[in-house]
């Protein structure tokens, strides 16, 4: 009984859908012809090529970049820290870019402190360094470097140099930075860096003296 | 995390066919045009591209252009080369820049600029808004950072712009602001000092290249202090700016 059933059913699905192959050929054959007759007609009374119009300004460029980025900050006499920090740069041609940068570390005691075990010269807020500057950038040497037979990879060697403001133990300080780089371009619009910058400004902490403070970054970018 | 990891896939089908957009394309006028590995002229041309050929222009790097030819070959043209193409109408295709005709008709404008604030080293962020050709508000702050004390100054100015089409365009301008100043640490412990000032200045503007300015001015500013006689500040600056 349940096999007869069975029988019954699956003849039913297949019929159904042998109408409905045959139904849709035929409405397919159709819709062909009438549209053959169609084009025939267009052909004759208006030869038409299919253009594609497509606005150039909708070219995506990749002019300007973020960057975030992290490393050591050697702050004269007061050790060397982690830094953290920010930058945006703007490239104007294939060698020269505008880049506006803005990082953060914390500073330790002095060996004078760490040796006298006395009271410290600065409270931990004081304690923290933050520097901005704008810099002009040119890259020096643009080039390829190869990881293995089947990729190559667009790199640029920069040097850089900016003016910017320090802000340390509560005062602020016109700073001058000045160093050089490496951008390995993963993709067109990600970017790995690596930088080396001094950072140069007065000081009156312990005397009038100018300092000199060493940062090594890394950090990647992303163009957009 | 298998709906995590489907979200992900999703995500990265629609990346993928991001990917596989539509590109404008545009015909190759010139005899032919090269295709470098990279955005810039140094790096090797790897392929041409025929007279008649068409190529799609993938993306955009200062002036270089990644294409993409019919034989599915990418590689970056130089802006000049690409000057030389038509688009599928047949037209020139114009891949034109900003440039100096634009600088007159700019509308904000935004620079840094740095220089001397009575002997101490001061740098200036601003923006600015053409209110007409030749008028134009801007808002500025500045930081001098003195040995003695540091100064916050917060300034509001017009600027005219007589001839506002020079390459070279003089400017005047005057303003009021504030000037907030706070003594290095290292001295006694005083209290942060704000006052009025007023200021009236003397500039140039200078069109670069693209969207780039470059900036000088003379600015004499008179502080109304809390004490009864009034401080002058003279100001030199110089720096870039960019327009859009």
């Amino acid at each position: 009984m349940e096999g007869r059933f069975r029988i019954l059913f699956l003849t039913t699905i297949l019929l159904g859908m042998c109408m409905l192959l045959v139904s849709s050929m035929a409405w397919s054959a159709d819709v062909a012809t009438s549209g053959d007759n169609d084009a025939v007609q267009q052909q004759v009374i208006q030869p038409q090529v299919e253009r594609r119009t497509i606005d150039i300004d909708t070219i995506d460029t990749e002019d300007f970049a973020i960057a975030i980025f992290s490393g050591l900050y050697s702050a004269e006499d007061f050790g060397t820290n982690m830094v953290i920090g920010a930058r945006v740069a703007y490239h104007v041609t294939e060698r020269v870019f505008f880049e506006a940068a803005y990082a953060k570390t914390d500073t330790s005691e002095t060996s004078y402190e760490s040796l006298s075990g006395g009271a410290p010269l600065l409270s931990d807020n004081d304690r923290e360094l933050t520097y901005y500057n704008a810099s002009v950038g040119f890259n020096l040497l643009p080039g390829e470097a190869f990881i293995g037979k089947g990729w190559a990879f667009n790199t640029a060697l920069y040097v850089i140099g900016g003016v910017g403001n320090t802000s340390f133990a509560n005062d602020d300080r016109f700073t001058i930075n000045f160093g050089a780089g490496y951008r390995f371009l993963a993709t067109d619009w990600l970017a790995i860096h690596l930088d080396v910058r001094n950072h140069i400004f007065d000081t009156d902490l312990f005397g009038e003296k100018t300092t000199n403070n060493l940062e090594f970054t890394g950090g990647f970018s992303i163009f957009f | 995390m298998r709906a995590g990891l489907c979200a992900l896939l999703l995500l990265l089908v629609t990346l993928v066919n991001a990917d596989e957009d539509v590109y404008p394309e545009v015909k190759v006028a010139d005899p032919y045009i090269e295709l470098h590995t990279g955005p810039g002229e140094g790096y090797p041309i790897v392929h041409v591209v025929d007279r008649g050929d068409f190529v799609e222009v993938i993306k955009r790097k200062t002036d270089w252009f990644k294409v993409r030819t019919a034989k599915g070959k990418i590689g970056w043209v130089s802006r000049i080369q690409m000057e030389k193409t038509l688009t599928p109408n047949g037209e020139v295709a114009e891949f034109a820049d900003v440039g100096f005709g634009d600088f007159s008709k700019r509308r904000w404008e935004m620079g840094l600029v740095g220089g001397a604030f009575n002997g101490a080293p001061v740098m200036t962020v601003y923006g600015a808004y053409a209110l007409g050709a030749n008028l134009s508000a801007e808002i500025s702050a500045s930081q001098v950072t003195g040995d003695f004390s540091s100064s916050d100054l917060v300034n509001f100015n017009l600027l005219s712009q007589p001839f506002s089409k020079w390459r070279y365009s003089p400017f005047f301008t005057l303003g009021i602001g504030q000037i907030t100043t706070s003594p290095s640490v290292t001295l006694i412990q005083v209290e942060d000092s704000q006052d009025l000032i007023a200021h009236m200045g003397i500039g140039i503007k200078m069109y670069l290249t693209r969207r780039f300015i470059f900036r000088a001015e003379y600015k004499n500013y008179v502080g109304f202090t809390s004490v009864d006689d009034n401080k002058e500040f003279e100001e030199w600056k110089a720096g870039f700016a960019f327009f859009f």
